[in-house]
């Protein structure tokens, strides 16, 4: 195995009391995160009704083509790359006995 | 007072530091970048402090509003980072660290080319041992690595740069442009340093290796010099926009399903570049002036997130994403400048990334190129998704890991707290960033529909991901490494070398053993001739000499009497 680095000392463990639960321990609160999330994207979506912006291309101006392109290209991204996962990813040690340097 | 390059300054303080010890060193350590920046202040435009070298003139000190900006730039990102490693003690890192700032420095005040090319292999030399420092196998395979791309990218400038000087008969650091063979081969030069497609493979082999302090000081000064030499050299050359919209997007997907957290860093920082070479190909005043000033912000924001990550590594001896999870609870405040950071790469309004990128979004637009502008609106929704999201939440939230830490030493929040202020300074009061920058600035940033817009973007793509991770479609994280480019001269190339000596030292074998062979003849031949019992080595007695020397006298006297 390869050395730690020289300036990884292990520290003691006392950090602020992580016994205690946190914010995320409790499941009702990431709810609670989850439907703030959800109230503020339907917040900026209506938004468009009321703001008169100032496009300055005509894609621009679908009601809610940034919000829609976000959504669409990030579930894209995310399904895209975990296809690319089995293309692309080798064991940990692919590189290694390679000699390359 | 004499107007000093700072990279004289920094290279002086680093003597002084390889000599100090303990406070004394760290007082140094501080003190070099603040007085090289006060140093600075007070030296007009203009070229200074030109050298002769032969028939060339090296001018060290061009000071102009894009070198100014990127010289404060630097000083600010040089104190950050010596801040936050004022723990280590480490002197080659200490060292190193302010010799490479210092060549950054060289080569944004460079006014000509021959300078920069010194400059230019003097930030390979120094940053190859904030990797190598790491102490480990595989980071010291990876240091070579690096040492070799950016020692080629360093050779083809000095190529250029000769080839230049016979086209022009001058060496000065101006508009370049692609129309000769010489401005080809700096553009090339500069193209590996600025991590382009297919060429970029040593940052994200290399900065993922180095040490958590040595990452902050790489992340902070090789690319932005090459950002820099772009804007000098070849604004408004129009290949650089699609250069600049392919590094926005292939990046993405592998920093999707990268598990190293700092090499997801790593590729989100080609992302940026992207963005600020998509600007300098633009070539207007808003498009630089957005290039530019997003090199400022990316320089402190990406500064933050490699910190943030490196007080992970330090704490816990982890990186990778699969092994992490949690650990807000036990680093709060790491937690939170990692937020802050991860916010303004993704260029939320009211942090940095958002008073810049959106200057290089619009010039895009406003210059005709609508599918670079999706491009670039595809690739902000995924520097959020992977940096602003994917990073902080499965280092800091996920799932309980068990990992029990603490926040790092005081000086490493300092110096996360000093990057996450100028982050949120610069984002909700960008005018006097946009002072600095090269071109009057009219962009007006806070209009209701670029903030509209760039929210509906951002949170809908965090919407994306929270639904991606409720339906359990998102990937998990996985142990393992991604092939990428560099995989051509990792994996196919290596076994040509390999097998080529092989064949070479098999053959070598083989005619090494016949001429030993031959000569094993011939020396036997000559010794059979000329050794001890040889012919040629008889010796003949002094006296048999005399008798014939006699005989033949006696012979003579007696021919002469008849």
């Amino acid at each position: 195995m390869s050395k730690q680095s020289p300036e990884f000392i292990p520290k003691d463990t006392n950090g602020p009391s992580p016994e205690l639960p946190r914010i995320f321990d409790n499941p009702q609160n990431v709810k609670r995160f989850l439907i703030v999330l959800y109230a503020v994207c339907a917040a900026v979506l209506g938004l468009d009704f009321v703001v008169d912006r100032h496009i300055e291309h005509p894609w621009e101006g679908l009601f809610g083509f940034h919000a829609l392109y976000g959504f669409t290209v990030c579930v894209t991204l995310v399904l895209v790359a975990k296809e690319l996962r089995k293309v692309l990813m080798r064991s940990e040690t692919y590189y290694d006995g390679d000699g390359d340097d | 007072m004499i107007e000093l390059p700072p990279m004289i300054i920094f290279f002086v303080g680093a003597g002084l530091v390889a000599v100090t010890r303990g406070s004394l060193r760290s007082t140094f350590l501080l003190a070099v970048p603040i007085f090289s920046a006060l140093s600075l202040s007070g030296i007009p435009e203009g070229s200074h402090f030109n050298v002769a070298l032969f028939d060339y003139e090296l001018q060290l000190l061009r000071v102009d509003k894009l070198s100014l900006l990127f010289g404060y730039l630097f000083h600010l990102a040089a104190l950050i980072a010596v801040i936050y490693s004022l723990h280590v003690r480490d002197t080659v890192q200490h060292v190193s660290g302010l010799l490479y700032a210092g060549s950054a420095l060289g080569a944004v005040f460079a006014g000509d080319l021959i300078t920069l090319f010194l400059a230019w292999e003097a930030l390979a030399l120094s940053s190859v041992f904030l990797i190598l420092a790491r102490r480990k196998s595989s980071a010291q395979a990876a240091a070579m690595r690096y040492l070799a791309v950016q020692v080629i990218s360093g050779l083809i400038l000095l190529a250029g740069v000769l080839v230049r000087l016979n086209e022009l008969g001058s060496s000065a650091f101006t508009f370049i442009g692609l129309d000769s063979a010489g401005g080809v081969l700096i553009f090339t030069a500069f193209g590996i340093k600025c991590a382009f497609p297919l060429l970029h493979n040593w940052l994200t082999d290399a900065y993922p290796e180095a040490t958590p302090t040595g990452a902050v000081f790489l992340s902070a000064f090789t690319t932005k010099v090459a950002i820099y030499a772009l804007a000098r050299g070849f604004p408004g050359t129009e290949i650089l926009v699609y250069i600049g919209a392919v590094m926005t997007m292939f990046p993405i997907f592998y920093a999707v399903i990268e598990n190293d957290l700092r090499r997801v860093l790593a590729y989100s920082m080609i992302n940026q570049l992207g963005f600020m070479v998509v600007g300098i190909g633009l070539g207007t005043a808003m498009s630089i002036n957005g290039a530019v000033s997003h090199a400022f912000n990316d320089v402190i924001f990406k500064g933050l997130l490699f910190m943030s990550m490196g007080a992970v590594l330090h704490q816990t001896g982890k990186i990778n994403g699969s092994e992490l999870g949690g650990l807000y609870k036990m680093m709060p405040f790491t937690t939170g400048f990692c937020i802050v950071g991860a916010l303004s790469i993704s260029a939320f309004p009211l942090f940095s990334g958002f008073v810049s990128k959106s200057m290089v979004m619009v010039a895009a637009l406003d210059e005709g190129y609508p599918i670079v502008w999706l491009a670039l609106l595809f690739a902000s929704a995924g520097v959020f998704h992977h940096a602003g999201i994917k990073v902080p939440f499965f280092a800091f939230f996920a799932h309980d890991s068990g990992i029990r830490t603490r926040d790092p030493s005081f000086n490493m929040l300092f110096a996360m707290g000093i990057a996450a202020l100028i982050c949120i300074f610069n984002g909700v009061w960008p005018w006097l960033l946009y002072g600095l920058l090269p071109f009057p600035v009219t962009y007006e940033p806070f209009t209701a529909t670029h903030v509209l817009a760039q929210s509906q973007l951002l949170l809908f793509s965090a919407l994306a991901f929270a639904w991606l991770k409720l339906s359990g479609l998102y990937p998990p994280e996985l142990k393992g490494v991604n092939i990428d480019a560099d995989w051509i001269y990792r994996k196919p190339l290596n076994w040509i070398a390999t097998t080529t000596l092989r064949v070479v030292s098999h053959w070598n074998e083989i005619a090494s053993d016949a001429v030993v062979s031959c000569l094993g003849n011939l020396n036997r031949l000559v010794f059979r001739y000329s050794g001890p019992q040889g012919v040629f080595a008889r010796t003949q007695e002094s006296g048999s000499a005399a008798l014939w020397v006699a005989i033949i006298l006696a012979v003579s006297l007696l021919l002469y009497y008849f």
